[in-house]
């Protein structure tokens, strides 16, 4: 952390946490701080899964509009979960212990995305832009049969579901935020060594081939800490689809650097900054009257058009 | 040496390539020439290892490329594509220093940044430096990707029609350049290229192909005929002497 501009969002992130942590605090010290804790950890890891993923896929698929869910990652992860609910009864899924549950779907949706790309890759010759176009319409499967499913649900297990389907910032277990936590470390702690190898990767397949870079095999790597690190912040929370691009086109708006050492960090702290002060707002101004995805998704919408009427995001 | 030996390769049932065997000489500047669609671009891939080989054996100074690990490989051979669509934000600078990647494999010394240096200077590019590769022309931009294929320092150097989008001037300075280059560091460049008055005047060697065979290969004065580059291309083509240099006369 050399740059001032990643010190002032460390800074800034910390002071965020320390104020949402001791705020109005009265009685009750120990388990509001415990129920707090789960609350901010959750959110910065989630920030940091959504805003790593996103700069990683951007990176790969060399592209800056772009974020995991087009490539259905988490219609694939929603289906998983209308299949579990359907098979299995919404009271058993309810009642799944929660780390088993996380676990689980991290592992599936690991595996599903290593066959998908290990089929796909070969299929379409390493071409990532058709790549991406099999990922859209595997996505729309994904959807249209996990529709297909929710037709044939019991209204009371759709009621379940409908609690996955959307994101929710308020039932984080604590035994899920930990595997999450672990896996989300490890995946930066690889990610982080590959920081300068993924600053070639942007020069295009061709060209980092060219210099010596194993290209395919790096790809596919990156492309399953992208799946584990979806499943991560999708398990904990539901699906957000928009904080990424937000995010990623901030943090290259700040940092002004293709560096991925520069542009990873920055990017997971302003994810973290944007869901904090999200769910702050949420639930003090808002009096909890909608979800924080609405909030994000409309708020940040709104600024991603300013920003983009101004040039600031190219 | 590079030798190309049985090569063939096709793409879904199409064949680019059909049984080429080709010696490209070591130390020279050797033009790949032939009409569109004839495969040069494909050999050039193959031989820069862009797409895995087939069938057939491409062997640099005795070993199979398909053999050697790639970080090795770029030590050895630089290429520039064709078709550089850099998206992302990237400086004149950040571009031309990825060239010393494979020396440096992401901790470049002074070395590494003299050389960088150096080369934005030879390539006229110390004032775009600065600049993002979106912001520069198509010409600038080709000059910063052979800057960065020329900093890698490699024993062979291959380009894929460097002088697109190049005028005059560039065009004439890269090509003395790569002269240089071959003469008095003992480079060995091959260059696919379309403009036969540039490959008539800087080539040692010649190797024509067309409809994915080798037409014919061999020194410049032996090869290029007004006969041989009619028929390599179905249009009349008159090589005319003048003042000791050879000129491509076809309109």
């Amino acid at each position: 952390m050399s740059d001032k501009r990643l010190w002032a969002l460390f800074i800034s992130l910390v002071l965020v946490v320390a104020v949402l942590f001791f705020w109005n605090l009265t009685t009750h010290i120990a388990f509001i701080l415990e129920l707090r804790a789960i609350k901010i950890g959750g959110l910065l890891v989630v920030g940091a899964a959504i805003g790593v993923s996103t700069v990683l896929f951007q990176t790969i698929s060399n592209n800056r509009i772009l974020t995991p869910s087009i490539m259905g990652f988490d219609s694939l992860y929603l289906l998983m979960q209308t299949c579990l609910i359907f098979f299995l009864s919404g009271l058993t899924y309810a009642h799944m212990p929660g780390n088993l549950l996380f676990l689980l779907n991290t592992l599936t949706m690991l595996i599903a995305s290593v066959v998908l790309f290990t089929f796909v890759l070969k299929a379409t010759r390493h071409d990532i832009q058709l790549m991406i176009l099999v990922g859209v319409i595997f996505g729309l499967v994904f959807r249209s049969f996990s529709t297909f499913i929710q037709r044939l649900i019991d209204p009371s297990e759709f009621a379940v579901l409908q609690s996955v389907m959307f994101a929710q910032f308020g039932g984080i277990n604590e035994k899920e935020l930990l595997s999450a936590l672990m896996l989300l470390v490890l995946v930066c702690c690889w990610v982080a060594r590959k920081c300068q190898v993924l600053d070639v990767m942007l020069l295009g397949r061709r060209t980092a081939k060219s210099l010596g870079v194993d290209y395919d095999r790096l790809q596919f790597m990156v492309l399953c800490a992208i799946s584990i690190l979806v499943s991560v912040s999708t398990a904990l929370v539901g699906p957000i689809i928009f904080l990424g691009l937000l995010v990623s086109a901030l943090a290259h708006s700040l940092m002004k650097t293709h560096r991925h050492a520069l542009l990873l960090p920055a990017a997971a702290m302003i994810s973290a900054l944007i869901l904090l002060l999200g769910q702050a707002l949420f639930e003090n101004l808002l009096e909890r009257q909608s979800t924080l995805t609405v909030v994000i998704e409309f708020v940040g919408g709104l600024f991603f058009l300013v920003l983009l009427s101004k040039g600031k995001i190219k | 040496m590079i030798s190309v030996s049985t090569l063939t390769h096709s793409l879904g049932h199409r064949l680019i390539l059909d049984d080429i065997s080709v010696e490209i000489p070591k130390g020279k500047i050797t033009a790949l020439i032939g009409p569109n669609g004839a495969g040069k671009s494909t050999l050039l891939h193959l031989i820069a290892r862009q797409n895995p080989v087939q069938t057939g054996v491409i062997s640099l100074d005795g070993e199979d490329i398909a053999k050697t690990a790639s970080t090795d490989m770029a030590l050895r051979m630089a290429v520039v594509a064709q078709e550089l669509g850099v998206a992302s934000r990237l400086r004149v600078r950040d571009l031309v220093g990825f060239g010393r990647w494979p020396q440096h494999q992401g901790r470049p010394t002074e070395v590494d940044k003299a050389a960088v240096e150096k080369a934005l200077e030879e390539f006229h590019l110390l004032d775009l430096s600065d600049r993002f590769l979106d912001e520069i022309s198509g010409g600038q931009r080709q000059r910063a990707f052979v800057a960065m294929a020329y900093v890698q320092d490699t024993d062979w150097l291959l380009l894929d029609e460097p002088l697109n989008n190049l005028d005059i001037r560039y065009a004439k300075s890269l090509m003395a350049k790569l002269r240089n280059m071959a003469e008095e560091k003992n480079k060995s460049i091959v260059i696919v290229i379309h403009d036969l008055n540039y490959a008539l005047a800087n080539a040692d060697y010649f190797i024509a192909v067309k409809e994915g065979k080798v037409a014919f290969a061999g020194e410049t004065s032996d090869v290029a005929t007004s006969e041989s580059l009619s028929e390599l291309y179905d249009a009349e083509v008159n090589i005319i002497e003048s003042d000791g240099k050879c000129f491509a006369f076809h309109h």
